[in-house]
């Protein structure tokens, strides 16, 4: 799992769940794949993520001091910004490791580089 | 533009493994290679709506049509699908054509509006289940949430018998339609009860244009 998709994911399909957003992210193993760098579509992904979820992601993959805590102003003057936003954003991928709803406590597994979102009949 | 020819395309796509054991049920039948193929190479070719775009791939199965459009240089595909044994396979497929730009999510494609995916998406592509297992009008909420996840297009295969009732649906959602291809759809004998070799259906492939809704 990128952690570009981690953050859009969710636990608001559980019954009760109000926001379910961020969930807590637990990475146990990860692999780094190198993909090209395109600034133009990270310019674009940037008004559709949630740079606290993003920095909640660097934290956890260890990546934290090459983010900062707040989105800076002009980040598309920043190419070395860029660029680390890339190399966490779509070159880590998430082998092993757990989310978390932050409102139930709900567990979803990542096994095999794939999050299980799916949810039991009762829970929705 | 689109970076590889439609020949070439199809041939990676034939070294897509398929299901092993297809569920009647959640109607896995596989994109064809040929069929994968001529959508998305006509989706970048005619509309630029793959190069440099993220791209989401409903009820990804196998990752026939993820994998297309990552050839095609979609930026990022991300599949969701329900079924375990299709997104291991879905994986693989990915590890094995070294595509660093797919992910796959285990999840229910029904209770993705509403959620931070609505209007996440450039591009949705769907070759979903056409409900004819007990699920009536399956392909029609597919659909449906493909127009909310999706800001620029999305792309879907439908039984030709329903397209006036897509016509009318697409015009109640405001979404500028149309029918690309009339395509026939060759299901090979995956399920026991198919008594023929193979079987052909008649299909459309659509396209929605949603960027002013």
């Amino acid at each position: 799992m990128k952690l570009s998709t981690y953050n859009f994911l969710t636990s608001m399909a559980i019954k009760g769940v109000k926001v379910g957003y961020p969930l807590k992210l637990t990475i146990n193993k990860k692999d780094v794949i190198e993909s090209e760098f395109n600034p133009v579509f990270i310019e674009r992904l940037l008004p559709k993520l949630d740079w606290s979820a993003v920095y909640g992601a660097a934290q956890v993959a260890e990546l934290a001091e090459d983010i900062p805590a707040a989105q800076p102003e002009n980040i598309a003057e920043d190419e070395q910004l860029l660029q680390r936003l890339h190399h966490l954003l779509f070159e880590i991928d998430v082998l092993e490791g757990q989310l978390e709803c932050p409102e139930t406590g709900r567990i979803f597994p990542i096994a095999d580089g794939i999050p299980n979102m799916l949810l039991n009949e009762d829970e929705v | 533009m689109a970076r590889l020819k439609l020949k070439k395309l199809e041939e990676y796509l034939q070294c897509v493994d398929g299901f092993e054991q297809p569920k009647i049920l959640l109607e896995q039948y596989p994109t064809p290679p040929h069929i994968a193929a001529c959508m998305t190479h006509h989706m970048q070719a005619q509309h630029d709506d793959i190069e440099g775009k993220l791209l989401a791939d409903l009820g990804c199965g196998c990752g026939m049509l993820s994998i297309a459009a990552t050839l095609l240089g979609a930026q990022l595909s991300v599949g969701f699908e329900l079924d375990d044994a299709a997104v291991d396979i879905y994986r693989q497929n990915m590890l094995d054509m070294e595509l660093p730009n797919a992910d796959c999510v285990r999840a229910n494609v029904l209770q993705l509006p509403g959620s931070k995916w609505d209007n996440a998406f450039d591009t949705v592509v769907m070759n979903p289940p056409f409900g004819t297992k007990h699920n009536a009008g399956m392909d029609m909420r597919f659909l449906d949430v493909g127009m909310r996840l999706a800001t620029g297009a999305v792309y879907s295969l439908h039984k030709t018998s329903t397209r006036t009732y897509i016509q009318k649906k697409s015009k109640e959602w405001g979404a500028r339609s149309s029918v690309i291809a009339e395509l026939r759809y060759n299901i090979e004998a995956s399920y026991k009860f198919h008594k023929q070799k193979s079987k052909d259906i008649e299909v459309d492939f659509w396209r929605f244009d949603v960027s002013e809704l």
